[in-house]
């Protein structure tokens, strides 16, 4: 059973050794064999594609779901976890994506959630505010354990559920992509803490889809391809490329597929455009050219974009399309002046979720799918079959939900859709975050086909490296206003566009 | 890339249709059981009346009815009554038989008649009567000559549920029209994730503004132009009640609840100026065409008619237009859906003027059925309507819901109320029953939502990409 590379320690020392792990769904086989120990003391870091079975096999390990077959040992002893609390009670804390607090308590109400401290039948208030400042504390919080988790910042939150789970005292603690949503700084703070718990013995299962710091954190790696755990090694005998090989199961030939291209007549123009932040930015873009807009966050870039679209009020300044002035204020009028935006939180702000995954196709669509409003069903079903298979977007129905997608098939949707409105300026806030390697490739190459089709392709990222590795021309926003252009991207480095937007 | 889909595979992969439809309309199962029960319940003789009653005696005379013999048709008086006479009369016509004139009366009358042909020596050899006169008409006949050999025919009776016969089933169309109706708007407001509370007062304002503007151009001798004009009017102005409502949610953020909540107190305020706090009793008889005429093929009162053709055309429009897609893209994620081009606020205003419309024909409806206009119609209204569209089980959070499901919704509150009048339970107690069973339908309707999502909700979430 499992592969020839995969080196289990020794099974007593180990804090959790799953073996031989399967598990199915009515028609799906989401993990075929997975073999998975965590020792004292490590940071194992679990990798894979959107869909290969991590969240899964993390989930049998959590308690969410029961194997179908497979072994599960914590601390030596054979278990069977029925409900997440099982988990819990066995010393294994998860940390979602989404956290669990309650955003209306404080802090230290929050820490002690469901095993309030009590004094003769009422809440102990000072102890439980005492237990959380010293966790706080060592958790090297600049916050007080008496602010309620509404006011804290997203990195601030992260840390009270951490702090939640060492007052639970966790001895296994699973972290589901931790950094998405962290700024540079508190990825650092939050890689200090991992590594005091692991030097008293804690075991972290850290799962990532940022392979920089799976790398820079892991002291050993486990890649999961199509529900198999392919690979576990000590990190030290990965490097990035083949980390990357072994997860999509291929030789990479290169991360950036850029083709050359020359850029065409002057399409798209804004001029002295102001509103929010965003202060008198005027630029020019040419058909078949990719954009770049880079900056730090809060630089004005996606306010910048939402203003385009006409999303958020506009208070002055003009947009041209082929030289003709377009009077845009709301996002009808900017789809139907052809342009449209990929926005960046797909969930909140592209995607009705509980709709079907051929109802948000067809959000933007309708209109020219009907007559008389009523819908073309026929063609409807037609143009979403067409689509989604030329994006390779796999689906199990047309009543699909769109919450039941993963997230790079959420965002292929959502490109599909701007797609079939035939839009010929394209805006992608950050069109690769959160999606696995594969997906972004695919994003790239589906950029390249726009371009040569003529499009004016705008990306926003807050990657550099992908920025300087698709767009043709950059522009840097500081505060608000254009800081900033390159226009020759290969010969520029990250720090030249860091030292503009800062 | 490596793998390439082709998604035409989905056409083939498409739900079981039957298993879309208990999904989405799986309290029809409930209704269907409700009429059940109450059949069951409500089981007992029905002895048939008027035209039917005659068929049925006919239908015992027929055979045995030799040339020669004479024939009395014996009745109570009464409208049911003369409508058996008269089609036993043509029944009867041209037969080889001598049918005497038909009498009717106290039984003392018919007592009289009798023994008048008696003494005549034109004894009857059959008398036919009604179910409810049968035993009087035995008794009366035991005095005459022929008692031995006389027949007396009445219609017999047979076991069905009371719930089930058609004066019972029209009753219960008749008495949803209004709640049904408006729940339509109420259905496409809610999908928008909002609600309307004003619509159980809409319902007095359009009452009494119809009957008041009759009042005003001719009362009781008020022509149809006036009354349609009237109606218009007072469905108008719930429309217009209804957008201001929206244009408060759109154009000012306030919530809805809140919004219509004032409107609520608004238009039950109106109502009581326009009336004065009184009825208005003074329209025409033609008026009530509406609410109690039925149509002469299948008697199914015009007000059930309409309320049909309203669902229909609902159901297309949030099924097959763009406009029903937007409400429930509206409902689902505003923010989306206004990313996506999606005029959300014209949306969501539309839909509030709808209701109020819907509302206001309601009013219509009412008066029309009730031959009056007052400011106290419609009391609680609104939660009977709400409580009919969460029945059929259209979400409160927005973004789900179907508009024949609240049709069923309807039904089943309405079946249930009357149901429990056949069975005799006290008022209060249908309350409490009532209660608990809109309790009861939201209740099955989570399990059956968390269930769902249980069952295919996460595997796809690994199933894909």
């Amino acid at each position: 059973m499992g592969s020839p590379d995969n080196r289990t320690g020794n099974n007593h020392s180990c804090l959790v050794v799953m073996s031989g792990i399967r598990k199915s769904f009515p028609g799906v086989l989401a993990v075929k064999i997975a073999d998975f120990d965590l020792r004292p003391g490590e940071i194992h870091a679990l990798v894979g594609e959107n869909g290969a079975g991590k969240s899964t096999l993390i989930k049998v390990l959590t308690g969410v779901h029961e194997r179908d077959t497979g072994e599960i040992r914590i601390a030596g002893r054979p278990v069977s976890f029925r409900k997440p609390l099982d988990a819990q009670k066995a010393g294994i804390a998860t940390i979602y994506q989404e956290f669990t607090l309650v955003p209306g308590l404080t802090v230290a109400a929050n820490i002690a959630l469901g095993h309030e401290a009590t004094h003769h039948g009422l809440l102990d208030q000072r102890r439980e505010s005492g237990q959380a400042a010293a966790l706080l504390e060592r958790l090297g919080a600049d916050f007080k354990a008496n602010l309620l988790v509404s006011e804290l910042t997203v990195a601030q939150q992260q840390i009270v559920e951490i702090a939640r789970a060492l007052a639970r005292e966790a001895n296994v603690l699973v972290m589901d992509e931790p950094t998405a949503a962290l700024a540079p700084q508190e990825v650092a703070h939050l890689f200090e803490n991992l590594k005091e718990f692991t030097e008293r013995g804690m075991g972290i299962i850290f799962i990532s889809h940022r392979l920089d710091e799976v790398l820079k954190i892991a002291d050993r790696i486990t890649v999961m391809r199509d529900g198999v755990t392919v690979a576990t090694r000590p990190t030290v005998e990965f490097n990035r490329r083949d980390l990357i090989e072994t997860m999509v199961g291929r030789s990479l030939d290169q991360e950036y597929p850029k083709e050359k291209t020359t850029a065409g007549e002057e399409y798209f123009k804004v001029h002295d455009l102001c509103g929010g932040i965003v202060r008198d930015v005027s630029f020019v873009a040419r058909r078949g050219e990719v954009l770049g807009l880079a900056g730090l966050m809060g630089a004005g870039r996606t306010e910048l974009a939402r203003l385009i679209f006409g999303a958020d009020h506009k208070e002055s300044g003009e947009t041209y399309l082929d030289g003709q002035k377009v009077d845009i204020s709301s996002p009808h009028e900017a789809i139907e002046a052809g342009i449209c935006l990929l926005t960046e939180d797909r969930k909140a702000q592209g995607l009705v979720l509980g709709a079907s995954a051929m109802d948000n196709f067809a959000l933007p669509n309708l209109r020219s799918w009907s007559r008389l409003s009523f819908i073309d069903a026929h063609k409807e079903k037609e143009r979403f079959i067409d689509r989604t298979s030329e994006l390779n977007i796999r689906l199990s129905g047309f009543d699909q939900r769109a919450e039941e997608l993963s997230g790079g098939n959420q965002q292929k949707l959502l490109v599909a859709r701007w797609l079939e409105t035939n839009s010929e300026v394209i805006i992608f806030d950050e069109p690769t975050r959160g999606i696995d390697v594969g997906a972004k490739y695919e994003m790239y190459l589906l950029i390249n086909r726009l371009v040569k089709q003529g499009k004016i392709i705008i990306v926003i990222s807050s990657e550099l490296p992908e920025l300087l590795g698709i767009c043709d021309r950059i522009l840097v926003m500081r505060r608000g206003r254009i800081s900033g252009e390159i226009s020759d991207v290969a010969g520029t480095d990250q720090a030249e566009i860091m030292s503009m937007a800062v | 890339m490596a793998n390439v889909t082709d998604n035409k595979a989905l056409i083939t992969n498409r739900t079981v249709w039957w298993r879309r439809m208990m999904s989405d309309y799986g309290m029809i199962v409930i209704l269907a059981a409700l009429c059940v029960l109450f059949s069951l319940l409500t089981i007992k003789d029905q002895y048939p009346t008027g035209a039917d009653a005659a068929e049925n005696v006919w239908e015992q005379l027929e055979d045995r009815l030799t040339a020669g013999a004479r024939l009395i048709v014996v009745t109570q008086d009464g409208k049911a009554d003369s409508e058996f006479t008269e089609a036993l009369n043509v029944r009867l016509e041209g037969a080889a038989s001598t049918l005497l004139p038909a009498v009717s009366g106290s039984p003392v009358e018919i007592r009289a008649a009798l023994e008048q042909l008696d003494s005549t020596g034109q004894t009857p050899d059959y008398i036919l009567t009604t179910s409810a006169f049968a035993a009087t008409v035995r008794m009366v006949a035991q005095h005459l000559s022929n008692s031995s050999s006389l027949s007396i025919l009445s219609p017999t009776p047979h076991r069905w549920p009371s719930f089930l016969l058609p004066e019972n089933i029209r009753n219960v169309a008749n008495q949803i029209t209004v709640i049904a109706i408006i729940a339509i708007g109420m259905t496409m407001v809610i999908i928008t994730a909002g609600i309307d509370l004003s619509v159980g007062s809409l319902i007095a304002l359009s009452a009494v503004v119809v009957a008041w503007l009759v009042g005003q151009w001719g009362g009781t001798e008020a022509s149809t132009g006036a009354m349609i004009m009237a109606s218009l009017g007072g469905i108008l102005l719930c429309a217009a009640v209804g957008a201001f409502s929206g244009f408060m949610v759109t154009g000012f953020s306030i919530p809805p609840f809140i919004a219509t909540l004032a409107m609520m107190q608004v238009a039950a305020g109106l109502g009581y100026i326009i009336s004065q706090g009184k009825p208005i009793y003074q329209l025409p008889d033609s008026f009530v065409w509406l609410g109690r005429g039925v149509d002469p093929l299948l008697r199914i009162p015009y007000a059930v008619i309409l309320m049909l053709v309203l669902y229909a055309v609902a159901h297309v429009v949030m099924t097959r237009t763009t406009y029903g897609r937007y409400i429930y893209a509206v409902g689902g994620n505003p923010e989306a859906a206004r990313l996506a081009g999606i005029r959300v606020k014209w949306i969501l205003f539309s839909v509030y003027a709808i209701c109020g419309l819907l509302a206001g024909l309601g009013g219509v409806v009412m008066a029309s059925q009730l031959k009056s206009g007052a400011p106290t119609y419609g009391l609680t209204y609104e939660l009977y309507v709400i409580a009919a569209v969460v029945v059929g089980g259209t979400s409160l959070v927005g973004g789900e819901g179907r508009i024949l499901g609240t049709l069923i919704g309807a039904f089943i509150i309405a079946v249930i109320q009357n149901g429990m009048n056949l069975v005799n339970v006290e008022s209060y107690t249908q309350k409490v029953i009532l209660g608990l069973v809109i309790l009861g339908a939201v209740l099955a309707d989570r399990i059956k939502q968390t269930r769902f999502k249980h069952k295919s909700n996460k595997p796809q979430a690994e199933s894909t990409a």
